[in-house]
């Protein structure tokens, strides 16, 4: 068996000859294990009985009332262990890590949610764990770092470049050159080299999945729009893979649009990006006509990344996803809309498609159903609302 | 004939190995780019490669990351490097190839980019991120060309060797050792094996980069391969110098 390295123009492996083989050996381990029933059994365990799954998936009556149009549900991917839909992945990657006989494990962060989740899997597989994060990020995100820290993980700062979540990358990618032999990268979301957009993804899809099969048991048919946010785009795909096929499920990717696509400072490659190579992979990159990657913006820490996944740029430019982009401000109502009217807080990222789904579901009419991946919580995110808001402590 | 193939032709006729320079374009700023460039060829460097600056270096350790920075600080641009490779030509024969991300080349464009390389006088490109499996994203626009691809040969390559050698001109390039560029204490013990195997299968000369600093290490490596190259060292000496030339020179008669 093999898998395609592209998706469409998108993706390959645009790496350094270094990791060619490292690359082939993942692939072909990955293609092995992860089709047998072993792996299957051990990966659904680990599901049920430590991330606690299947999340639910959960009528939001009184915020469809107040818009008074389709049904919104919200996929509630908060509810995981760690707090979001990270670890769905991290276990994945870590059972194939051990697998593979590796004891180490080296992970990037950005906002730090895949940093805990790796850092979780490496407590629980006893694997010792490095997280790449940046000196700016490391800043905004204490409570992240010192919770890596309790789960034994060592923190390694990232001063290069703008010091954010594209620098942990290069810097991850970079000791995964120096140390494959023993280590295992464990990247975050569907970027980089194949195979890690395909095999991330087949571990996000159980989100899909579920709530293909939830809302058939609820509703009795599927969704008219599935709604999620698109950072590297990991929640996105997993929610919306299974159902690429059904035609009549329209899927939105929102991307962060930071202080307005028009300020330049924003995080949406759909929205002002252009093909390019970052990371291991061609897709759609914020860049300068030298190919210089530009930074991001967004308040999100996890949505501010100047890619997206390779497979979102195919699903672009065929059409089968609609992307579109929330403002910092936009994404902030719509979190505090939830914590009103649901009691829900969610994270900044999961605002953003929240936000977008609440601009359309007064459009639609009352026997149409939505469905929100709620990919995070937002206990994270309380410092820089609160910031955000003019409140200090 | 290819500069490069000429300068190895004349290398091997006086049994002498190949001492190539990797220097940061545009680092601190393009016009000393070209100043440089004659430097090292005062110094006797056989073949000189021209770093284009990249906003995410992936292969490259802390010293080319800060030269990089520099350089895009200082305002480096692509139609600018261009133009100071051809003022170079008008003054020097000396062998010149790009070390260039795939990112810079794709973003940039890459039918431009190839057509300038071939009309400024470069005689060749390294990708650091463009393995065999991707060729042919570029291979089309140089086959036929004067323009060398430089392949990339490391320590984990093993079985890809005989494919990766297959087509390869001008010089192959062997990294030293895993990991990113820059200056090391000691070396992987698999080396020399490994060399010796890449030349087994192949009359394309064979040198070796990634972490050489030091006279012996070039003494040690020009044994077994037809060239070293040294790429961090000389681009600290160079920020080191902050402009004084005459301390790179000695450097490198030094160490060659």
């Amino acid at each position: 068996m093999n898998i395609n390295k592209d998706f469409g123009e998108y993706g390959g492996q645009f790496v350094p000859e270094t990791l060619m083989n490292t690359l082939k050996m993942l692939e072909k381990e990955y293609i092995e294990y992860c089709s047998t029933d072993e792996f299957k059994n051990d990966y659904m365990y680990y599901m049920r009985k430590y991330v606690g799954r299947p999340s639910v998936l959960y009528y939001a009556e009184r915020l469809t009332k107040m818009c008074g149009g389709a049904k919104i549900y919200l996929k509630r991917e908060d509810l995981n262990h760690t707090g979001a839909h990270k670890i769905n992945n991290a276990i994945g990657q870590a059972l194939l890590a051990r697998h593979m006989g590796k004891t180490k494990v080296i992970a990037e962060t950005g906002a730090g949610q895949h940093g805990v989740a790796t850092a979780t899997v490496a407590a629980l597989f006893d694997m010792e764990c490095e997280v790449y994060m940046g000196v700016e990020d490391i800043e905004r995100q204490k409570l992240n770092v010192f919770r890596m820290e309790l789960l034994g993980a060592k923190v390694i700062p990232v001063s290069s470049g703008t010091g954010t979540l594209k620098d942990a990358t290069n810097e991850a990618i970079r000791t995964w050159a120096a140390r494959a032999e023993d280590t295992f990268y464990i990247i975050g979301s569907v970027v980089g080299p194949h195979p890690y957009p395909t095999m991330v993804r087949d571990f996000q899809r159980i989100i899909g999945d579920e709530t293909k099969k939830q809302i058939m048991e609820i509703e009795g048919r599927l969704p008219d729009k599935i709604f999620a946010c698109v950072g590297g785009g990991s929640n996105s795909m997993g929610i919306f893979y299974p159902f690429i096929e059904d035609k009549e499920v329209e899927l939105i990717g929102v991307e962060a649009a930071g202080y307005g696509i028009e300020t330049g400072e924003h995080a949406a490659a759909f929205a002002e990006g252009r093909t390019g190579i970052l990371h291991g992979m061609k897709t759609y990159i914020l860049q300068d006509d030298d190919g210089l990657i530009k930074t991001a913006y967004s308040i999100s820490a996890g949505l501010d990344y100047p890619g997206v996944g390779p497979e979102h740029s195919y699903l672009k430019d065929i059409g089968r996803v609609k992307y579109t982009s929330i403002t910092d401000d936009e994404s902030i109502e719509a979190f505090k809309t939830l914590c009103l009217y649901e009691g829900i807080m969610p994270a900044i990222e999961s605002s953003h498609a929240l936000a977008e789904a609440l601009k359309e579901a007064p459009e639609m009419s009352k026997d149409e159903i939505i469905v929100v991946n709620l990919s995070g919580r937002g206990d994270k995110d309380v410092h820089t609302v609160a910031k955000y808001l003019g409140k200090e402590f | 004939m290819n500069r490069i193939d000429e300068r190895f032709k004349t290398l091997k006729e006086q049994n002498k190995k190949a001492f190539i320079a990797y220097i940061c374009g545009g680092d601190p700023s393009l016009d000393d780019t070209e100043k440089i460039v004659y430097a090292l060829e005062d110094a006797g460097c056989d073949v000189i490669e021209l770093g284009i600056p990249f906003s995410d270096p992936l292969a490259d350790g802390p010293v080319i990351q800060e030269a990089s920075v520099r350089s895009i600080t200082n305002g480096f641009k692509l139609d600018k490097f261009f133009e100071v490779v051809k003022d170079i030509r008008k003054n020097s024969q000396l062998p010149l190839v790009t070390m260039v991300y795939y990112s810079t080349i794709f973003g940039y464009g890459r039918e431009k980019f190839i057509e300038n390389c071939i009309s400024s006088g470069l005689d060749g490109l390294i990708v650091p991120d463009l393995p065999y499996e991707e060729y042919d994203e570029i291979s089309y626009l140089i086959e036929n060309t004067g323009l060398y691809l430089i392949p990339l040969i490391s320590v984990t390559s093993h079985n890809r060797i005989p494919m990766l050698v297959e087509k390869a001109r001008g010089f192959i390039y062997c990294v030293s050792s895993l990991g990113v560029t820059g200056e090391r204490k000691s070396f992987d013990n698999r080396i020399y094996e490994y060399i010796t195997s890449v030349k087994e299968k192949t009359e394309v000369p064979v040198c070796i980069g990634f972490g050489i600093s030091k006279k012996e290490d070039v003494d040690k490596f020009g044994r077994y391969a037809d060239g070293v190259i040294v790429g961090s060292a000389i681009v600290r000496k160079i920020f080191e110098g902050k402009g004084d030339l005459e301390k790179v020179k000695s450097f490198i008669k030094e160490i060659k």
